[in-house]
């Protein structure tokens, strides 16, 4: 009973992980409708931003958060604004994919050429600490990320319900010729979205960096369960992604466990090619709010 | 108020709209008339700033606003109520009223706008917290001529606001537009209901393939046989 617990702590504390990873990339897909294939590759330039200003300076990995959110919103916003926007006038779809895998690809090498291939690890002051919680024991940097997880997830739902700039963020995903038509700078939404997506993602970065090893290829490991809890939620759903996330970590620590740790991938895509057969809106694609297709 | 001089504009390579001149003075009434694909939307679009002309210029309140986009004619007070309504169907109409008043200059005067706005539409008050995409499309209409208003315009520009609603609806939507045009806005509509359409303007235009070919005060357009065979059936 306490290993099964166990086995449940750990699958929850690794959705909360997919979860932040996620939450960014939702929006921007949702809103801007763009998939960001360099998704992972801000997070990995997030991870040694942060790697730098702790080793560097000594200081608590999470002070990173001054330098590399603000950075990442830049990069974000200039990556629709420079690259994105210009070729979505061409009304092809396909070419705004090949630009965000060739940003992807350029970043990896940037980072290999910067910092090279070995392995950079964060110092963690404190965070692989166990804690125990009744009968199980996660680490204190995992109970960080679920929470800030959570957070980001109703603060973001709550920027987007409540606030002037939210709702014309919305209005913008829903129909653009009619937010246009609102006064709503369109081309300036898309940017600030994409820029609050890629700072979203920084967040996650400083979270994660403790915990993980930094390589330039951090990003593709990460990511990939990123995208499949985007699809699995419905598309653009942020409270979807969300949900898929623990479910994806559940999946992939309860196989791990029970069928044997080579299996988990097999058992997680499993279910999502399950889901996607069943439901090929995703889990709660029938509830899909921010993905509304413009005319 | 809004001039067009020698304004060509279209889609792409296709240019629709060829050497359209035409003017709004402040607190005027003016409508479009003209057949399918005639380029009345074309003509509005333009003017709101979503099409960019090829030729010729357009100014608003004396200064040029020909390369402007949608957003900043928008700043400037110039609203477009769509064709098709064009409401943003996963937001409550209390929501949807609200992004109406985006525009810097009403956006302060929110509330107060939305109570005086309530007022002309009774029924939209009621159906406040549903989300607009479950209305019925005369109560989507309203919201959407409602929606226009919140953002208190200086020009208000009406496409087709009576297309595709049952009788009694339409005159609804023309009480609606009629008390508008008595407040004083300046307006420029173009509707299928041409009769009604020219008892409500001081002048009108009439647009023949993307070319303006007659122009006059409204009752001579009324008068006029041309128009009488064409666009009133008479
Ligand atoms: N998005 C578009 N792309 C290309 N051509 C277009 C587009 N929209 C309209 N057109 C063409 O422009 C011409 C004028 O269309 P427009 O919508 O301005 O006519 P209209 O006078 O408003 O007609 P209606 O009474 O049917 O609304 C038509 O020939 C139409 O096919
Ligand atoms: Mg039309």
């Amino acid at each position: 009973m306490d290993i099964l617990l166990q086995v449940l702590a750990n699958g929850l504390m690794l959705g909360g992980l997919f979860a932040i990873v996620s939450v960014g990339l939702t929006l921007i897909f949702g809103i801007v409708k763009v998939v960001n294939f360099a998704h992972g590759e801000f997070l990995m330039l997030g991870m040694y931003g942060t790697y730098l200003v702790t080793s560097a300076l000594g200081l608590h990995p999470f002070v990173a958060v001054i330098a590399v959110v603000p950075v990442l919103f830049i990069l974000g916003a200039l990556t629709q604004r420079l690259l994105i926007q210009p070729l979505m006038a061409s009304g092809d779809d396909h070419i705004q994919i090949f630009a965000t895998v060739g940003l992807s690809t350029a970043l990896i090498n940037l980072a290999l050429l910067v910092f090279g291939a070995d392995i950079a690890n964060t110092p963690p002051h404190g965070l692989r600490a166990p804690v125990e919680i009744g009968p199980v024991r996660v680490l204190t940097g995992q109970i960080v990320i679920f929470l800030a997880a959570i957070a980001l997830v109703v603060g973001l739902q709550a920027f987007l319900a409540r606030t002037q700039t939210g709702r014309a963020i919305r209005a913008v995903a829903q129909n653009r010729a009619a937010a246009e038509l609102m006064g709503i700078d369109v081309k300036r939404i898309y940017a600030l979205t994409f820029g609050i997506g890629a700072a979203c993602v920084g967040v996650a970065a400083v979270l994660v960096a403790p915990l993980y090893p930094t390589s330039p290829n951090s990003g593709t490991y990460f990511v990939l369960t990123a995208f499949v809890v985007v699809v699995l939620g419905g598309l653009g759903s942020i409270g979807g992604a969300f949900a898929g996330s623990l479910l994806i970590g559940l999946i992939d620590s309860v196989a791990g466990f029970y069928v044997g740790s080579d299996m988990r991938e097999i058992a997680v895509f499993g279910v999502f090619l399950l889901i996607l057969i069943l439901r090929p809106s995703g889990l709660f694609g029938s509830r899909l709010k921010l993905a509304h297709v413009s005319p | 108020m809004l001039r067009l001089e020698g304004v060509h504009a279209g889609y792409g390579a296709t240019t629709i709209l060829h050497d359209v001149s035409l003017d709004v003075a402040a607190g005027e009434v003016v409508t479009i008339i003209g057949a399918n694909g005639a380029g009345k939307t074309t003509t509005l679009r333009t003017i709101a700033g979503l099409l960019t002309p090829t030729a010729g210029r357009i100014t608003f309140e004396g200064q040029d606003v020909t390369r402007l986009s949608g957003h900043e004619m928008v700043e400037r007070g110039v609203t477009l109520i769509p064709e098709g309504r064009q409401l943003f169907p996963e937001m409550s109409v209390r929501e949807n009223l609200l992004m109406g008043a985006y525009r810097r200059a009403a956006r302060a005067r929110q509330a107060e706008t939305l109570e005086e706005v309530l007022e002309l539409f009774p029924r939209v008050r009621e159906r406040l917290d549903q989300n607009a995409g479950s209305l019925s499309g005369g109560e989507q209409q309203m919201v959407a001529i409602a929606r226009g208003m919140m953002a208190r315009p200086k020009l208000l520009m009406f496409d087709e606001p009576s297309l595709g609603l049952a009788p009694i609806i339409v005159s609804q939507v023309f009480a609606v537009v009629d008390r508008i045009v008595r407040s004083g806005v300046t307006v420029l509509i173009v509707e299928q209901n041409v009769f009604h359409t020219l008892q409500v303007a001081d002048r009108g235009y009439v647009l023949e393939n993307g070319e303006i070919v007659l122009r006059d005060e409204a009752k001579a357009l009324l008068a006029n046989d041309h128009v009488r065979r064409a666009y009133l059936g008479i």
